[in-house]
């Protein structure tokens, strides 16, 4: 097997992994993209695997370890992908974020213990850089570990999702980043394979970092740090590349590190947040907890008849979907509502807000699902200026998204974040279980406006209830 | 007629009265009214409506004590007060009802004069021979007609919307600075001398300006005389002789061609040149002076006359109830005589007392706050303004955000040269191809939709898996502690490789469009 065949091959599945990211920007084309990814990963694994193969068949334990593995692992993430409800999507994409993360650690040393790096006595500059390549490599792919785990875990509920503040957080962090650096020293200056035991404390400190980082931040977060591992994951991957100077993997891995980070940061603009301050800190460190008075006024309770009533005679309807929906898994009834009112020549869209549900475009995901179709679905900005001309707007499940507070009340922990601006419409009916307030734990004065209507009670059996009255008139 | 009879009165109507307004006496006997000639309707009811002023043989007619309804005009012919006391009976003079609020629904003469607007221009049309809109065609392109229309009254404005309407470049003209905002509010531009004068008379009218004032105004017409194709003239003073804006020298200015439309000719007219009733053409231009521009729409404008009358009567009492009440502030200031008693004009309204401005026309939207759903009490929350935007704090502004890409990417590039100095150049040329692919990633996902965000995180995921391959070269031909790891390696990528297709294929095949 020549190298240059194996380069070509390489390039053919950069090109398909770029094509691919490149064909999601419409729905239209989005399958396409899927298809091309599938197809430029099948080409990098048959090239290596032909490449693997051509060095010679003699050693049959190895291949038959390496076939084991490919076949074990491939049956598992095919089990994962179909078992999978949308609504947990998100652990899904968190889990597999560690996977990637753990790939990167073991990569890196199986890298360093080979015996082909180990034998060769390479000295001066490159074996400085090869060795360091290694330890970043460990301690990003650690860091991805731990941290997808940690946010598997509270985006499951196993784990709070309340951030965890310890007092001297800034002070750990920075220790275990300098503590890392300082590991790379030994590492760099030990013979052979001596200096494995400083990168496995190189690996459990990110590891360790990782978990705290996730820890320190709040639930409402939960989108940014989704995709900020997301990021790191391929990070993780293009520091493998590295270390095995491989340009498919630093290619890929830098294109999954850089469609994380924006991501990161989208979710952010979204939350008027600084990304460092996310990264670094828990929600609204310091200045969130000193809640402005509480809102005063009343709360309008509708009855399930009452809002039938209002939806029937509404020419124009917004439907807010929030994580709400996706835990009371009513997104199907929701479809069922939406096709009830158009067939009364009612107008019904469906307004996102970038950071509904725990993911970025979870809640597109899930009305996909339902049946919703896509251009009825429209974005923050897209819909906001329509809800002058709307009669009625449903807001199921959603809190902080639709706050005015963000916009008039400067001491609340969301001032200055976009918010769909729900309440110019004719009127709001929020569906909800009860008043507490939301992931960010901040009152909503929405509730108590004079065109808000409660609806209180389980999304789901509210919704299925709406779809049986509206029904029957 | 139908709402008449509503309040309890019984209506006579002169034969053939509808005849004009394409009505026919049937119609209003099916409406439950009964037919009568001119001295039946004048001798035998207690209240008699009429458009246009009484004359002395009808007046002499009426009943005594009997209730006359018109527009009056008693400025005009001074001695039908007198005739009308003499005859001990009661009038009302429909133009001298008050511009207050209450009172629009009953005020004849912003209905006509909104008729009237709307008809000059359509007189306007008749006479000009260019079309209005822009007109693009094969054969070139026609620029739209430029419309100067002069004061922003009820009028006015009827006039700017309709030329609005027709596509025309419309600006407008009013001494009255309050305009402004309905002007623009109608698509024109708001036009006014830079002499300071505030022209609100009270009532909706402007008061006579101060010759100084003229004398600017007039040199601005001049100038826009050169520009525009078609002027509209609305401008009148209250109870004087319309004062003169447009001097032969304007008119001189305007291109042939052009129709100034004058609706003030009944007062005189705004401009010099207008022949009071008529069409005349001076200089090349047509100037209309018709003084009937609502009775030329007899239809809308009796429909309107009738709902101002109806509203009036019923303001006084209806049918069963019917009063005069002396102290009514409608009413008061539009009786010129009450039971045989000529009573004295009530002193205006002192301007800027009386916020009362012109009813403005239907064209002029106001963004009413839709009133909630019924059993709310108010609360005492208030939604945010409506224009707020979110404080971004953490958006920075564009020339930060230059500055320091730029000098991220001098430090950035001082480093690789350190770097390309002492480096191997194997990882020279890694680094070129992870920040190229950087920035092509960088390209690549902000065009991504954000309804595709989680699949393009799946993708990423499962491409991301790359890292297999990582795990497969590190799988060596004996079976020692790197081989192991390696495959380890290659088994969490393998998992995340199908996971992560299989799961977004799965959800890219729910997203299909529907129709709209």
């Amino acid at each position: 097997m020549k190298d240059g065949v194996t380069t070509v091959a390489y390039l053919v599945a950069g090109v398909l992994f770029i094509r691919s990211l490149g064909s999601l920007s419409k729905q239209e084309t989005a399958r396409r993209g899927s298809a091309y990814g599938a197809f430029g990963m099948a080409v990098a694994v048959a090239i290596t695997a032909a490449a693997w193969a051509s060095r010679g068949m003699d050693e049959w334990e190895t291949a038959g370890a390496l076939v084991a593995a490919l076949a074990v692992g491939g049956t598992f993430g095919a089990y994962l992908a179909r078992r999978v409800e949308m609504t947990s999507m998100p652990e899904l994409v968190a889990i597999l974020h560690s996977f990637v993360g753990l790939a990167a650690v073991l990569v890196g040393f199986a890298s360093y213990l080979a015996p082909s790096t180990a034998a060769v006595d390479e000295a001066g500059a490159e074996r400085s850089v090869h060795l360091v390549e290694v330890a970043i490599g460990i301690a990003v792919g650690a860091l991805t570990f731990t941290g997808s785990i940690v946010a598997w875990a509270k985006l499951r509920g196993t784990l709070s999702g309340k951030p965890l503040l310890l007092g001297a957080r800034h002070l750990l962090n920075g220790g275990a980043a300098c503590g890392l650096l300082l590991l790379c020293a030994p590492v760099v200056l030990a013979q052979g394979t001596a200096g494995a035991p400083y990168l496995v404390g190189i690996a459990i400190i990110a590891g360790l970092l990782g978990i705290h980082l996730v820890l320190a931040i709040g639930g409402a977060d939960m989108p940014v740090v989704v995709s900020l591992l997301n990021s790191y994951s391929g990070w993780a991957a293009a520091a493998s590349g590295f270390v095995l100077a491989n340009d498919l993997l630093i290619v890929t891995g830098a294109l999954v590190g850089s469609s994380g980070a924006i991501l990161s940061i989208i979710m952010c603009r979204a939350m008027n947040r600084s990304i460092l301050s996310v990264v670094f800190g828990g929600f609204g460190t310091g200045d969130a907890k000193e809640a402005g008075p509480a809102p005063a006024g009343d709360v309008h309770e509708l009855a399930l008849e009452g809002v039938a009533t209002l939806l029937c005679d509404a020419k124009k309807v917004i439907v807010v979907p929030g994580y709400g929906m996706a835990v009371a898994r009513a997104q199907a009834s929701v479809f069922l509502l939406t096709q009830a009112l158009r067939k009364r020549g009612c107008e019904v869209h469906f307004a996102i807000h970038p950071v509904a549900g725990r993911l970025p475009g979870h809640m597109n995901v899930l009305l996909a699902e339902a049946g919703v179709p896509y251009n009825l679905v429209l974005e923050m900005d897209e819909i906001n200026r329509d809800f002058v001309k709307t009669d009625a707007v449903l807001v199921i499940g959603a809190n902080d998204i639709v706050n005015p507070g963000a916009l008039d009340d400067a001491s609340s922990a969301i001032y200055g974040m976009p918010v769909l601006e729900v309440w110019k419409a004719k009127t709001v009916v929020v569906l909800k279980r009860g008043m507490a307030a939301g992931y960010a734990g901040v009152e909503n004065p929405l509730f108590y406006l004079g065109n808000t209507r409660m609806l209180f009670g389980d999304a789901k059996k509210s919704i299925d209830g709406l779809v049986a009255a509206v029904a029957s008139r | 007629m139908k709402k008449l009879l509503g309040l309890g009165f019984t209506v006579t109507l002169e034969r053939g009265a509808g005849a004009s307004s394409g009505l026919e006496d049937a119609a209003f006997e099916a409406a439950g009214a009964s037919l009568g000639d001119a001295a039946d309707v004048w001798g035998k009811s207690d209240i008699v409506v009429k458009v246009r002023p009484p004359s002395h043989e009808e007046v002499a007619q009426l009943r005594e004590g009997a209730l006359l309804v018109s527009l009056l005009q008693p400025e005009r012919d001074e001695a039908l007060p007198g005739l009308l006391a003499a005859r001990g009976a009661s009038a009302i003079a429909l133009e001298r009802i008050p511009r207050i609020t209450r009172a629009q629904k009953m005020d004849v003469l912003s209905s006509m004069a909104n008729l009237a607007g709307y008809r000059a221009v359509i007189e306007a049309t008749q006479h000009f021979q260019r079309t209005f809109g822009a007109q693009v065609t094969a054969a070139g392109t026609i620029p739209p007609a430029r419309v100067l229309i002069i004061g922003a009254g009820v009028a006015g404005l009827a006039a700017v919307a309709a030329a609005r309407a027709l596509g025309a470049e419309v600006r407008a003209f009013d001494t009255r600075p309050a305009t402004q905002e309905q002007i623009e509010s109608l698509g024109a531009t708001y036009l006014n001398v830079d002499v300071k004068e505030n022209a609100d008379g009270g009532g909706g009218y402007a008061k006579e300006m101060s010759a100084a004032f003229l004398a600017a105004e007039v040199a601005l017409f001049r100038a826009q005389a050169a520009e525009v194709d078609i002027i509209v003239t609305t401008a009148l003073v209250p109870g004087k002789r319309a004062p003169v804006l447009l001097p032969d020298e304007v008119v001189q200015a305007l291109k042939p061609g052009s129709v100034v439309v004058d609706l003030a000719a009944e007062q005189g007219g705004n401009c010099a040149a207008c022949v009071p009733g008529e069409i005349v053409i001076r200089h090349g231009v047509v100037i209309v002076g018709l003084t009937d521009l609502a009775s030329r729409m007899a239809s809308s404008a009796s429909r309107l006359f009738a709902t101002n009358v109806f509203h009036l009567l019923q303001e006084l009492g209806g049918g069963s109830a019917f009063r005069i009440d002396r102290e009514s502030e409608v009413v008061r200031p539009a009786l010129v005589v009450h039971a045989g008693e000529v009573l004295p004009r009530p002193a205006p309204p002192a301007p800027g007392a009386s916020p009362a401005k012109p009813a403005p026309v239907a064209a002029i939207k106001v963004d009413a706050v839709p009133p909630p759903p019924p059993s709310s009490r108010s609360s005492l929350r208030a939604p945010p303004g409506e224009d707020l935007k979110p404080v971004q704090q953490n958006i920075r502004s564009p020339t930060r955000i230059a500055w320091g890409t730029t000098l991220g990417g001098i430090v950035v590039i001082m480093v690789l040269f350190v770097a390309g100095r002492f480096a191997p150049r194997d990882f020279l040329q890694h680094s070129t191809v992870f920040i190229l692919a950087c920035f092509v990633g960088w390209q690549v996902i902000w065009s991504v939709t954000p309804a595709l965000h989680t699949p393009l995180m799946s993708v990423t995921n499962a491409i991301s898996g790359i890292i297999i391959i990582g795990g497969m070269l590190e799988v060596g031909s004996r079976l020692d502690l790197s081989s192991i790891l390696g495959a380890l390696a290659a088994l969490f990528a393998a998992i995340n490789i199908a996971g992560g297709f299989l799961v977004t294929a799965r959800m890219l095949r729910m997203f299909r469009r529907g129709r709209e």
